[in-house]
């Protein structure tokens, strides 16, 4: 227990101030009643065919240095409980079901945010006609926010989250 | 390997080629047996060929068989990760092969079949059969089904698992995957062998480093071109801070799944800071899109020395500290030991490979066995450990991060002179890349035309080890499934492909 102790202390708080929101992610209008999540906001993320990259920098918001919990989001393990959708890739035929069917689970308000260039418009794997995806996030789903970036640092993925919610 | 017209490619691995027919495709698979070898992969291509690449002591050995619409004959008797690489390359190709298990694997129906072959039309009809996919249940007395996925209650990548259970106790476990197929292999053809490294990056995101070196390795092996000493160099170092970072993710994930949510806070920062350290040296937190064909597109100075020799000396010491603190929770270690056991034995006789390999006493290691450069220059000592259970892969996870370290620091005081990338000029032929990733071997098998690929297979260890995980979890409550499942960490991007 005393090692555990002097590891927390001798680390500190490692916590960055959050970025500001950036109301040119959006892909349309804030909705009225978004600003009712705004300090508790449940999140369930969906990976639609991803190459893993977005997932890991995903993760790394529950780090000590983003602290996604203390501006009080977290992630939820089932669609009925969340607020938001955060998906990555570009969505494949095999998970066009799952994400839109994760989707519909979902209560009102529904807010979208789609993770990294092929989130957005299928990026590498699309860049030509590709028999097994989709493409981008939107294709299948409404989506509200896109954040751009092969993978967006976690910083960006922050901001992405906090554009869906408020304008500043 | 003693076997008639065989042939050494130009590839920085150790590499052989040999034309078989189908009289000889099984006898080639015994005498690897027979030589304590192992199976990596098993592909097609559209030119009417099936390959088998095998390792033998001396090195890889890539068979390749002309096929017309004949039965291939049937490796999984012989090495049991065969048969979903095979039901993978008829979904693929449509080539048949002689064994029981016919059920799609790659396929689910929702696209066209065959989508690798010439004449493929992705417009063509498609009906999806997923809905109907024979999985094997279990009967009995309060036996029920638990079904999970694609969708998982977490941050990870989709994938369907079929759990049979008595009360806690899982009596057999069936996985579905190809969730996330999105035609990597189809999308590689006709690009150049430039365009193609951005798109080799991605085929599993935490093992960047590694495709794109085997990527590159391959490109290099057809186009016969040796890279410079630095920039073999450089690879390593950056295919080391993926291993380690990978690692650092991964054992604080463990710590965290058997509820010790200190080690994935402590484990988090050291990743980040790694992280941050890879974007200011070399622009990319991940390290995509530096290892290319003819070298490394960022160099290091003496400054970025310093930096990185500063690092390894800080994370040594950290990543002692908590390794202290997790041997001593008893708590931790209560759900470590014995959880999610494979045998040495098993593990041999199904071929697990890579790290969750060497923590069942089946040692391999490229980086031992056939050390292509820089590898062939260092000092460096294979982590195994014989207990096969979460402990033990826990347990190799801390021995490599070390390695690694001192690996980084012989790079960095050791680094040679010279250019760090070289021009490669268009070319034509086959080759191949061969490259122990954090995970285990991957295989990139390339064949170019004139500067534009015809074709390009990945292989990741991931093929290899997941059938296993259905062993693993055998006689385990369904509660430790997630921390089993994490310490193999298997890639789900990577196998779909």
């Amino acid at each position: 227990m005393y090692r555990i102790l002097r590891e927390i202390l001798k680390n500190g708080i490692k916590t960055e101030p959050e970025p500001k929101p950036d109301a040119s992610l959006r892909t349309r209008a804030l909705g009225k009643d978004a600003s009712i999540l705004t300090g508790a906001l449940t999140v369930r993320h969906v990976d639609a065919g991803s190459c893993n990259g977005c997932e890991l920098e995903i993760h790394a918001l529950n780090n000590p240095y983003y602290r996604l919990e203390g501006l009080g989001i977290g992630f939820a393990a089932s669609p009925r409980h969340a607020d938001m959708l955060l998906v990555t890739g570009p969505v494949s035929k095999h998970m066009e079901e799952a994400l839109r069917k994760t989707y519909e689970a979902m209560p009102e308000p529904k807010l979208v945010v789609s993770v990294g260039d092929c989130g957005k418009e299928g990026g590498v794997f699309c860049q030509r006609k590709n028999y097994a995806c989709k493409g981008g996030v939107g294709s299948v789903i409404p989506v509200d926010v896109e954040v751009p970036g092969c993978p967006p640092d976690p910083a960006a993925i922050l901001q992405g989250i906090l554009s869906a919610l408020r304008l500043s | 390997m003693h076997f008639e017209g065989i042939h050494r490619t130009a590839s920085s691995a150790p590499v052989w080629t040999l034309d078989a027919r189908v009289e000889s495709w099984l006898d080639i698979a015994g005498s690897c047996l027979e030589h304590g070898g192992r199976l990596v992969s098993i592909w097609g291509s559209a030119s009417g060929f099936v390959h088998a690449a095998y390792v033998f002591p001396e090195g890889m050995l890539v068979a390749r068989c002309a096929v017309s619409g004949e039965k291939i004959p049937d490796l999984s008797k012989m090495f049991s990760c065969a048969s979903r690489m095979q039901r993978a390359v008829s979904d693929m190709l449509g080539f048949g092969f002689d064994q029981a298990d016919d059920r799609p694997w790659i396929s689910h129906g929702l696209w066209p079949r065959h989508p690798l072959k010439k004449d493929f039309d992705p417009e063509g009809q498609c009906m999806s059969f997923e809905g109907d996919y024979p999985f094997v249940a279990v009967e009995g007395e309060g036996v029920h089904e638990i079904a999970v996925g694609p969708v998982h209650a977490g941050i990870i990548e989709p994938g369907h698992f079929r759990f049979q259970v008595v009360g806690e106790k899982v009596l057999r476990l069936e996985e579905r995957l190809g969730f996330k197929h999105k035609g990597i292999e189809k999308a590689f053809e006709g690009l150049s062998f430039i365009e193609g490294a951005r798109l080799a990056a991605r085929i599993s995101g935490d093992s960047t480093v590694a495709y794109s070196w085997a990527y590159a390795m391959a490109v290099e092996s057809v186009c016969d071109v040796k890279v410079s000493e630095r920039a073999s160099f450089l690879r390593g170092l950056l295919l080391e801070r993926e291993r380690i970072a990978n690692h650092l993710a991964d054992l604080g994930a463990l710590g965290n799944d058997a509820g010790f949510s200190f080690g994935l806070a402590q484990f988090s920062i050291l990743r980040e800071d790694m992280l941050r350290a890879n974007r200011d040296l070399f622009g990319h937190r991940l390290l995509m899109d530096l290892v290319v064909p003819g070298g490394v597109l960022k160099d290091i100075d003496s400054a970025a020395k310093d930096r990185i020799a500063g690092e390894c000396a800080i994370l040594r010491k950290k990543v002692e500290d908590l390794r202290e603190i997790y041997v001593d929770h008893t708590g931790l270690q209560d759900r470590f030991i014995a959880t999610g056991k494979v045998a040495p034995e098993l593990a041999a006789k199904l071929g697990l490979t890579g790290l969750a390999g060497r923590a069942s006493r089946n040692a391999s290691d490229l980086r031992e066995e056939h050390p292509y450069p820089p590898y062939d220059k260092l000092e460096f000592a294979m982590a195994t450990h014989h207990g096969g259970d979460v402990a033990a892969r826990v347990s190799v996870r801390f021995d490599e991060v070390f390695e690694s370290l001192r690996l980084i620091e012989q790079m960095v005081a050791k680094m040679p002179e010279g250019e760090t990338v070289i021009e490669v000029p268009p070319c034509s032929g086959s080759g191949f890349g061969w490259v122990e990733g954090f995970r285990g071997e991957v295989l990139i098998a390339l064949e170019i035309e004139q500067g534009l690929i015809s074709r390009a297979h990945a292989h990741d260890p991931s093929w290899q080890n997941w059938p296993v995980l259905e062993f693993a979890v055998i006689g385990n409550i369904v509660p430790d499934f997630p921390l089993i499942n994490k310490s193999f960490n298997l890639s789900y991007s990577g196998h779909d492909l």
